[in-house]
């Protein structure tokens, strides 16, 4: 990906502070890549579990393939915590975290 | 290998297919109820850490989330043991619920063999099982080569037969 230094341009009303609240940040859930997994059995989860469609889902498992990880959803912990244990029931290699 | 047929996924075992299917899921359910240690790296690969730098997080997840997670694979696995005669060949069909439960317990049971061959992601499973076959071809990685790699190809039957 490029990296443009382009100039920022701020909104006038832009608040000061952009820090969002810890509590406010989403979490994520991350799948790592893993030997085993076949790659069309990844892609059939993540059609499956998640209702994406299958253009999305090989993407996501292409991610996972060839960049060791991918985040396949994003929302309150707790949700989180569940998609890792749904994936976890399909064999895949799960993680929760707030970046 | 599986194929469809109508709503189903068949498929024709012979007797040796069938000894090895029980054998493997066998394996995992006893895995997972009498022998279940979260050291063994087979099961720390079933249920991985949710929060891999935070212990205590993980923890406490565990004690609500991994009692549901065990039994459901054993139940999975379980499905195969149920599908399969003691012995001798058979006929399965499997309706799309039976389909999703063995293609989660196959696997789990390619997850569990995996790790016991150190299966890697640059590894040829052939180059490897030709490997093994010069170094002796009478020890056991040879014979397990060979089931991981039909395991694969039958979850792969599976899936292209469900989805199809």
């Amino acid at each position: 990906m490029e990296d443009m230094a382009a100039p920022q341009v701020i909104p006038a009303d832009a608040p000061e502070i952009e820090e969002v609240p810890e509590h406010d940040r989403p979490w994520v859930t991350i799948v790592w890549n893993d030997p085993v997994n076949l790659m069309s059995y990844v892609t059939w989860v993540f059609q499956k579990l998640f209702g994406y469609n299958r253009e999305k889902a090989e993407k996501l498992m292409l991610d996972v393939h060839h960049k060791g990880k991918a985040t396949v959803s994003s929302g309150a912990r707790e949700r989180m915590e569940h998609d890792a244990s749904r994936l976890h029931a399909y064999g895949l290699w799960a993680t929760v975290d707030q970046p | 290998m599986f194929r469809r047929k109508g709503s189903r996924c068949v498929a024709r075992f012979e007797a040796y297919e069938v000894r090895a299917l029980r054998q493997v899921a066998a394996e995992v359910v006893a895995l997972l109820t009498d022998g279940f240690d979260q050291a063994d790296p087979v099961v720390e690969r079933l249920f991985p850490a949710v929060y891999p730098d935070d212990p205590a997080s993980t923890a406490d997840l565990r004690q609500y989330m991994d009692g549901e997670l065990k039994t459901a694979k054993i139940d999975q696995a379980g499905a195969i043991l149920a599908a399969l005669p003691n012995d001798g060949g058979t006929e399965v069909s499997l309706d799309e619920e039976a389909a999703d439960d063995w293609l989660r317990a196959l696997n789990d049971v390619r997850l569990a063999l995996g790790i016991r061959l150190d299966v890697r992601d640059d590894m040829d499973l052939e180059e490897e099982l030709d490997d093994a076959v010069l170094r002796d071809p009478t020890s056991p990685r040879v014979g397990q080569l060979e089931l991981y790699g039909y395991l694969g190809l039958l979850q792969q039957s599976l899936l292209e037969a469900l989805t199809a």
